[in-house]
């Protein structure tokens, strides 16, 4: 599987820098989302969705999935270079991020050869979306003690509760859904189950919470007596905790597997370079003011340090110290960095940061400020900064728990 | 704008980077654990003579000198683990004044130069550089000691040189001057210096030693002149390296302190629990490290790139300017966290301050870097 035949390699790229050259569409004449997380309208989901479903059919889209369950079975090398061409050509970005990223790797590492077969072409292909069931509206952060009861009847758990911030949740066909099926193990973490699940039953009812930003982005999840196959079961019933948590490990990077392509377009610290340098105060180029040169030169080092560490974690004698360090601060790094450099480029702007999306004053259509207000998806979603750092601080630097 | 083309570096690391980061890892452990770091900081000689022959045997000295003139013509590229684990022990000793002062040598002197001096060197005889002066310009050309015609064939030096570092035991040193007007580097045996020329300063880092030169009255053959030619890519080569292997001590130090907090924090109770189960202090602690993750891939991003036009200057520049914001901020935290014993002389939190002081003010700290970051990406 490893080994690339390098004319293989390079006929595959070239064909993936030609396919994107020629068929990404950059203005459809609406706002497209900046991240999966952003998606509200109609009109931006069935361009998205037909857009994942081109990519994939063009082959360049779980690339390095087993061609049993509709991948291309390619070395991972041929997905990541279809990925880094995606990106060159500023491809919109993939829809499906739930099933692509998450539940997709998770189902080739923990789940049944049932579930591969039953779900992973639909997510490659957008046909079938998914979201995730893990938060409610009274355990967030502390998601292990997470309260949504399904009770096993017959070949059926029913489930009753509620799950929010559930990202897709308007679109979604299936849920990776954190349940609690015990709720007499002494150990709260002991009484969950992890449960792929039908949204198009009866019982569960989607309603849209509208966003910072103004906009509709996720939503909250009812379930009502609504039967759910235990089929959907992913590992044994009890041992939900665990599954769930290798589920954030995909989630936040700090594990592999991936389908491909972005899930966001992420802030480029050359695009604020180009902003910086179209800005002016009282008549002065902005980065001839030595404080602003300061911060931005500041926001290239650390954008290029987050390059340099995913780089580094390539090279074993380069992390022997802390193997899992630069892994699970991968996403408080990245995360954090993007809030305040969108924080920068509003200041950029000057009095225009007054403005915001479609006023004719705004500088770029005031997509920094969009951006800034959004960021916060990624600081709070996928678990908060603040427990991020718990996370460092506890599994890497091995303080005690807070 | 085409930054957007702008190679800013990326990690590489080759087969000897890696056997010598971890002979130095058990080497630099070894030799230096902190009661001999403490001894020797008491001691006047300031480091343990034994332990830099032995550095001389493992060719460690030699490592970025080519083969023809007795080393084991690698790059400074190899000698960045050897320092990042001294830098990491507080290990004390010559060993970058030498390395540098060879660098400078097989860069701007003279064939005859590097054909005598550049062996020694590698088989561990110590040298140094006298760049800095009281001004204190980090901007390598801007010289004012002098080195002016005395005769036939005879040069005289004057004007006074500061900080120089490991002058004690150096046997040469390489001087920055204005000559005929311009820049010029000289190799100044120290035989050649009067009695009386040199005096010991009072550095923060007392892990070091520092000295004041006074180049009055020195007189030397004029073959002691460096290549004219080459005295300014000298001066700009030693500058990068200077800043690229401050970076490498600065980058072991700060994974040390991060380490050295740590352990207080695991060990203290307070209020019944665990000082490190705190959160106001375990994320200035995480913040710390990441921070430390972040310098050390910019460290070895430059070491790899540093011979490369343009993109080698870029690299060591931020490598230079995110080590000092990470060491000082881990240092700086690293004694507040250790309470009241924090602000004993006992603590180690000390040490790792004052080195991260010492080195921010080699060579060109954070502000500086950045500043020159600005000319060369915007
Ligand atoms: C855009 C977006 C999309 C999302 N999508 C999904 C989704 O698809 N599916 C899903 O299940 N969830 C989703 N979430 C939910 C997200 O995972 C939670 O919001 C998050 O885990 C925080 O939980 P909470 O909102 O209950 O906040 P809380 O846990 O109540 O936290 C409130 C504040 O307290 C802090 N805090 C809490 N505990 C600690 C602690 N131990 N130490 C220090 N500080 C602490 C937090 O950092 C935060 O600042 C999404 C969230 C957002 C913003």
């Amino acid at each position: 599987m490893s080994e690339v035949d390098p004319k293989d390699f390079a006929a595959y790229a070239e064909g993936a820098d030609a396919w994107f050259r020629e068929n990404v569409v950059r203005d459809p004449g609406f706002m497209l989302p900046l991240t999966f997380m952003e998606v509200g309208t109609d009109r931006q989901f069935d361009f998205l969705r037909d857009w994942q479903n081109r990519v994939y059919e063009a082959g360049y889209l779980g690339a390095a999935w087993p061609k049993a369950y509709g991948g291309g079975g390619l070395p991972q090398a041929f997905q990541n270079e279809a990925n880094r061409a995606m990106r060159r050509h500023h491809g919109p970005i993939m829809l499906n991020a739930i099933g692509l990223n998450w539940t997709g790797p998770l189902l080739l590492d923990l789940g049944s050869e049932a579930h591969r077969q039953k779900h992973l072409k639909g997510i490659l292909s957008a046909e079938d979306i998914w979201c995730q069931g893990f938060s409610e509206p009274e355990n967030g952060s502390d998601l292990g003690n997470a309260q949504t009861r399904a009770v096993r009847d017959g070949d059926d758990y029913v489930v009753n509760g509620s799950k929010i911030w559930t990202t897709l949740g308007r679109f979604a066909k299936y849920m990776i859904l954190l349940a609690r099926t015990d709720t007499t193990a002494p150990k709260k973490y002991d009484g969950l189950s992890f449960i792929l699940t039908p949204m198009t039953v009866p019982g569960v009812e989607t309603v849209p919470i509208r966003k910072l930003t103004g906009e509709h982005g996720f939503t909250q999840t009812f379930f009502t007596d609504a039967r759910i196959p235990a089929e959907g079961l992913v590992g044994v019933e009890g041992g939900g905790w665990k599954v769930a948590m290798r589920t954030l490990e995909y989630e936040r990077g700090a594990r592999g597997g991936q389908a491909g392509g972005h899930v966001a377009m992420g802030t480029n610290a050359f695009d604020v370079v180009n902003l910086a340098s179209r800005m002016s105060r009282a008549g002065a180029p902005l980065l001839e003011d030595p404080l602003m040169a300061d911060r931005m030169i500041e926001f290239m080092m650390e954008i290029q340090s987050l390059a340099l560490c995913s780089q580094r974690t390539q090279v074993p004698a380069l992390i022997a110290d802390r193997p899992s360090g630069i892994p699970l601060s991968s996403k408080l790094m990245s995360t954090e960095m993007t809030r305040r450099l969108n924080a920068f480029a509003i200041r950029l702007t000057g009095q225009s940061g007054a403005y915001y999306v479609d006023e004719p004053g705004a500088v770029d259509n005031g997509i920094w400020a969009r951006a800034y207000l959004n960021s916060f998806s990624a600081t709070i979603g996928g678990g908060t900064s603040q427990i991020q750092a718990n996370i460092v601080g506890e599994h890497v630097l091995g303080l005690p728990k807070s | 704008m085409t930054i957007d083309m702008r190679d800013l570096g990326r990690i590489g690391f080759t087969e000897d980077q890696a056997t010598l980061l971890d002979l130095a890892t058990d080497f630099c452990l070894r030799r230096s654990p902190i009661s001999t770091v403490r001894r020797l900081m008491e001691d006047e000689m300031g480091h343990d003579p034994a332990i830099w022959q032995e550095m001389g045997e493992l060719g460690w000295l030699g490592v970025a000198i080519p083969e023809a003139f007795g080393g084991s013509g690698l790059s400074l590229a190899e000698v960045v683990p050897l320092v990042e684990q001294m830098g990491r022990r507080l290990m004390a000793g010559p060993f970058v004044s030498t390395t540098l002062a060879a660098q400078a040598i097989l860069v701007a002197g003279t064939e005859d130069q590097r054909r005598t001096v550049l062996p020694r060197i590698a088989e561990g005889v110590p040298a140094s550089l006298a760049l800095a002066e009281a001004e204190g310009n980090w901007d390598l050309e801007a010289v004012t000691c002098l080195a002016k015609a005395a005769g036939p064939g005879r040069l005289t030096l004057s004007g006074t040189k500061v900080l120089v570092g490991d002058a004690h035991v150096a046997q040469w040193f390489v001087v920055s001057v204005l000559y005929e007007g311009h820049p010029a580097l000289v190799l100044v045996p120290a035989s050649a210096l009067p009695d009386g020329a040199m005096r010991r300063e009072g550095i923060i880092d007392e892990t070091r030693r520092a000295f004041r030169l006074c180049l009055d009255g020195v007189d030397l053959p004029d073959s002691a002149l460096m290549d004219p030619a080459l005295a300014q890519t000298g001066l700009r080569h030693l500058h990068l390296a200077g800043n690229l292997l401050g970076a490498a001590e600065m980058v072991g130090g700060t994974q040390a302190c991060v380490d050295y907090t740590i352990d207080y924090l695991k060990t203290r109770t307070q209020f019944g629990k665990l000082i490190g189960s705190y959160q106001a202090v375990k994320h200035p602690t995480v913040e710390a490290y990441v921070a430390y993750e972040q310098a050390r891939s910019h460290l070895y991003s430059a070491a790899h790139c540093f011979a490369e036009q343009g993109t080698g200057e870029i690299a060591t520049r931020m490598a230079k300017a995110q080590a000092d914001a990470a060491y000082s901020f881990a240092a700086d935290r690293a004694i507040q966290f250790h309470g009241g014993f924090g602000f004993t002389w006992d603590c180690d939190a000390q040490l790792y301050r004052r080195g991260a002081i010492w080195h921010a003010a080699q060579y060109g700290d954070g502000a500086y870097h950045k500043r020159k970051l600005v000319s060369l990406l915007f």
